[in-house]
């Protein structure tokens, strides 16, 4: 393969690729006629997918361009933008590879999701997705601050109308007033994430007043001001922790999974909640050492209560989406607590738990999409005694559990194992509740399993659910593969991670001995 | 300074001097052709601001000059800011055609008003004297009075242009009133001299006289607390001209507020400190007043009152700087809102329906159901001006963000990131309302070539700038931002 052929700006046209299939479906749009809906859907569909999937494979080219031993950034592009040091760059390194494949992998699978379960503006709904798939994959690629504030916050907005305008029925009353539950989880998770995130953008703008550029390299051995690095480390993790979430600014996550359509829970689950933790290894641990030692303890104590807490609000849920989310929670306090230990361990723990949690997760709200499309409510008391018809769905569902739960030779053992050893060299205590977060998760996922899948019949609808189709089949097969293959032999993604891990503790150390810390 | 010749001052001035006679020559051919050809005389408006805009950019005009005894200059900032105003008002008239026929307002008066208020406008932002301020202020401020009553038979517009007159009339008395202390504690009226004996003046009248001066400057840009009259004229106005007044002479407003206080009351002379908690305070309440009030609004032309009020708090941030990065970042902030404010209004002049202008927020609802490209337009707005990227409202945010933090400013920046979250609640409203109601009745397809044209321009540009128009905005704005100072 010649140079000039890898020196394409293939991570730009991996991100923007999206986007271009959503123009094709505007395009269809506009050549159609009023009496043409049915049509217009089925291209949306078949155009959405031919997308994503090349989307895919275009990214796998990039994987393939990508030297996972070198450390820094590769396939590097640069360009003149806002001038004076904001600058339009992309790049990846070994914390980035790996998400930008989950976002393009997960990504088919979404709009296989939403094959059949989406009926009604459905054009609009693969543009959402299309336009949110480049924002997402951008927020993975930018090397400007900017840059990645545009793509962080821009996702906002597709997100906003998946779920206010696809989720489920439902209302609820609010402030005296009777609104749809999804307007008000659409509002709540807009509205939070964007606090957060204008924090951040104050503290982006100071750091671009002190350093003179936004470009991530340069501000990453930039020694920023002691005083001024915990003010800045709050402000990025006003935004991250939001996003994580963390507790207790989690309690957006339970309404949006919640109403949001399946495809869309799977998106926030897999790739949206992974974007704060990216963004604490990107930004918060090598920017601003010396705060993220400060407040290590500060996110210990915050992942613990996570781990814990959320863990027994799982336990008590009646809602299937409702519990996987508060499980969600749960296992971003394994990530946070690991990436703080600033461990080679704890870091690159966090960032596989991330990995395998977005396989995980994401199929697990497709088995409650599985159920939900055939019966209409997530209520865990509706089921029960699936297993009898429901064969290959129980098998699956089963194996994802099992990867919650953290069972060995599954995915989100290895990730957990990681972040916890990290955690007993940092701090003991810690490490000891989280350990019981493992004992309460598998508590609670053999709960939800137990009502949903054994247990007597107690309603004649269930009877009548037919097994998985090859599609839905298919999906879930696909991403049992992915968790397997990464619970069985996890080191080769752990050798992505690791020179950029290095890189980051290098700086870190380096930062805490000049300081005397 | 003093050494131009009478005939070179009038070369400077000659887009000014142009303006005032074609507004002349347009008016004497109304009267003369009694009501007919009403159109034409609108496009001969376009085309004389068309050639004035040139006549800024690449005249004698375009260099810099003090001219008429100081009274006024050309100078980058002007140029900038006369460029902006122009084409915002060319976008006004454009967007006045359907809709002065539909309503019968067709009057040669409008476009010729509008001419009249730009001139006022130019010679505004080019004023370097107190005195040649309060003209230009007043020739804008009554054209726009009449403007505001120019539907006469409607009690609203009428009551909107009475309250605009009297409002305005106060306002300018209070300004009136601050120009005559400052000119009474430092001897002089133009800047250059009122900053010089500012450094041994009597401090606190010269104070008193400039918060008067602020006072009145705040009420032309509809900045809190002297917004009250903002909602009922946008409100009462017809649309066209609710569409001028929310762009032009906002900028206009802004840009005259920049220059008097960078330029009579510099840094250097250690008057920054005391205009700038005054124009902090002011900012902060029209942040607050535009973030809570336009909560509860349910007509569309209100919720942009607030909307601007709120925004003009935003740009008095970049202003409260007072650095020349600031004064750079008001610019780039004042015209990304034009940009936004004219796409906004184009976007309302299109919800029409048979039985008249439809005006409520509810009236959207379902739009993408029924007017597909229409409601991804006033979304993209409503995220613009909520201030989301990838949309022009964020870079706007972002610049004024930049030099408010560079002033050390964080308490101003910190509220202006709180109330814009508040801000963006009532945006996403509307989104909501346009993409997750049910449809209402279809809104009429007649608005008009004209109309669509500025709402499709408007669209593109806040969406594409990210691209094509911020990396030439801001080195453009720094530009003329510099030679204020």
């Amino acid at each position: 393969m010649t140079e000039s052929f890898i020196d394409q700006p293939w991570l730009s046209f991996t991100t923007f690729l999206p986007i271009f299939g959503a123009l094709l479906i505007v395009l269809r749009r506009l050549l159609s006629r009023g009496d043409e809906t049915a049509l217009v859907d089925n291209a949306a569909r078949w155009v959405a997918l031919l997308t994503t999937v090349v989307t895919f494979i275009v990214s796998l080219v990039v994987y393939v361009f990508y030297d996972p031993s070198l450390q820094g950034f590769q396939l590097v592009e640069e360009m003149d933008w806002l001038g004076s040091g904001i600058s339009y760059k992309m790049g990846v390194d070994g914390a980035s590879i790996l998400f930008v494949l989950l976002t393009t992998f997960i990504m088919p699978i979404c709009i296989l999701a939403s094959w059949n379960s989406v009926t009604k503006r459905v054009a609009d709904y693969m543009i959402a997705f299309l336009v949110l798939e480049t924002l997402m994959i951008g927020v993975f690629c930018a090397l400007d601050l900017v840059l990645f504030y545009v793509f962080f916050e821009a996702s906002l907005i597709p997100m906003f109308l998946i779920i206010g305008i696809w989720g489920s029925e439902g209302e609820r009353t609010f402030m005296g007033a009777i609104v749809k539950n999804r307007i008000y989880a659409t509002f709540k998770f807009f509205l939070y994430t964007l606090l957060g995130s204008l924090l951040m953008l104050i503290a982006l703008v100071w750091m671009y007043m002190e350093a003179g550029t936004t470009d991530v390299v340069a501000l990453q051995t930039y020694d920023f001001p002691v005083g001024a690095q915990n003010w800045l480390w709050l402000a990025f993790f006003a935004s991250f922790a939001v996003k994580m979430p963390m507790w207790p600014v989690h309690t957006w996550l339970p309404d949006a999974h919640v109403q949001a359509p399946t495809a869309g829970s799977v998106v926030l689950a897999a790739i949206l909640l992974k974007m704060g933790g990216y963004g604490f290894v990107r930004f918060s641990l090598p920017m601003f050492p010396l705060a993220s030692d400060f407040f290590a303890p500060f996110v210990f104590t915050l992942s613990a209560i996570a781990i814990v807490y959320t863990s027994l609000v799982a336990f008590a849920q009646e809602d299937m989406k409702k519990l996987i989310a508060y499980s969600s929670v749960a296992h971003m306090g394994f990530v946070t607590m690991g990436l703080f230990t600033a461990t080679e361990q704890g870091i690159e723990g966090a960032l596989f738990q991330m990995l395998s949690h977005g396989f995980i997760s994401g199929a697990l709200f497709l088995c409650v999409g599985v159920v939900y499309d055939r019966l209409h409510t997530r209520q865990i008391a509706a089921y029960g005694g699936l297993v009898k018809h429901m064969k290959w769905y129980s098998f699956f569902f089963l194996f994802f559990t099992m990867g919650n739960v953290g069972l060995p030779g599954v995915s989100g053992f290895v990730g957990e194992m990681l972040t916890l050893v990290g955690a007993y060299k940092v701090s003991t205590w810690t490490a000891a509740v989280a350990t019981l977060g493992l004992i309460f998760s598998a508590a609670y996922g053999l709960r939800l399993y137990r009502e949903v899948v054994f247990g007597t019949v107690h309603n004649e609808q269930v009877l009548t659910m037919p097994d998985l189709g090859k599609r839905e089949w298919g999906m879930l097969a696909v991403l049992a593969i992915m968790a397997l293959w990464l619970g069985v032999n996890p080191s080769p993604t752990l050798e992505v991670f690791s020179p950029a891990v290095d890189s980051v503790l290098g700086r870190y150390d380096a930062a805490l001995a000049a300081a005397g810390r | 300074m003093t050494d131009l010749s009478i005939w070179d001052n009038i070369s400077f001035a000659f887009p000014e001097i142009f303006l005032a006679i074609a507004a002349m020559v347009l008016l004497l051919t109304g009267v003369f052709l009694n009501g007919k050809y009403v159109r034409e005389i609108g496009y001969g408006a376009v085309a004389v601001l068309v050639i004035a805009l040139f006549l800024v950019n690449f005249g004698t005009a375009s260099q810099d000059a003090v001219l008429f005894n100081g009274a006024f200059v050309t100078d980058g900032f002007g140029q900038f800011s006369k460029s902006v105003i122009y084409i915002a008002a060319i976008f006004a008239i454009i967007l006045s055609d359907r809709f002065m026929d539909r309503e019968r307002l067709a009057r040669f008066e409008y476009p010729v008003l509008i001419l009249l208020s730009v001139l006022g406008m130019s010679l505004m932002v080019a004023s370097t004297d107190l005195i040649s301020v309060y003209m230009g202020i007043e020739l804008q401020s009554l054209s726009l009075y009449i403007l505001a009553t120019f539907n006469r038979d409607s009690r609203r517009s009428t009551e909107a242009g009475l309250k605009y007159f009297v409002l305005g009339a106060l306002s300018s008395g209070l300004m009136l009133y601050g120009m005559s202390l400052i000119y009474g504690f430092t001897g002089a009226t133009t800047f250059e001299a009122i900053a010089i004996a500012a450094d041994d003046a009597n401090r606190i009248g010269l104070v008193f006289g400039m918060v008067f001066l602020i006072s009145g400057l705040a009420f032309k840009v509809s900045a809190a607390p002297f917004h009250m009259w903002t909602p009922d004229v946008y409100e009462g106005s017809p649309t066209p001209v609710t569409a001028f007044f929310a762009a032009a002479p906002k900028f206009a407003g802004m840009a005259i507020f920049a220059r008097v206080l960078v330029e009579a009351f510099p840094a250097a002379t250690g008057a920054l400190s005391d205009w700038q908690q005054v124009i902090v305070l002011v900012s902060i309440l029209s942040m607050v007043v535009g973030a809570f009030s336009a909560i509860a609004q349910k007509n569309i032309k209100r919720l942009m009152a607030y909307s601007s009020i709120g925004h003009m708090g935003y740009a008095l941030m970049g202003l409260a700087a007072g650095t020349s990065q600031g004064v750079s970042s008001v610019l780039i902030y004042m015209t990304i809102y034009v940009i936004m404010t004219i796409g906004t209004f184009a976007c309302i002049l299109m919800m029409r329906r048979p039985e008249g202008m439809a005006e409520n927020i509810s009236d959207l609802s379902g739009l993408a159901q029924t007017r597909p490209g229409m409601a991804i337009m006033f979304s993209a707005l409503m995220f613009s001006l909520a201030g989301i990227p990838i949309f022009l409202g964020f870079f706007a945010k972002l610049y004024v963000f930049m030099a408010a933090v560079n002033a050390g400013l964080f308490v101003l920046v910190v509220i202006g990131a709180l109330t814009s979250v508040i801000a963006t609640y009532y945006y996403l409203r509307v989104v909501k309302i346009i993409w997750m109601d049910e449809p209402a009745p279809e809104f009429e397809r007649d608005e008009g070539a004209g109309v669509k044209g500025v709402a499709i321009l408007s669209t593109v540009l806040i969406v594409a700038g990210i691209a094509v128009i911020m990396p030439f905005l801001n080195v453009a704005a720094d530009a003329a931002a510099a030679t204020l100072f």
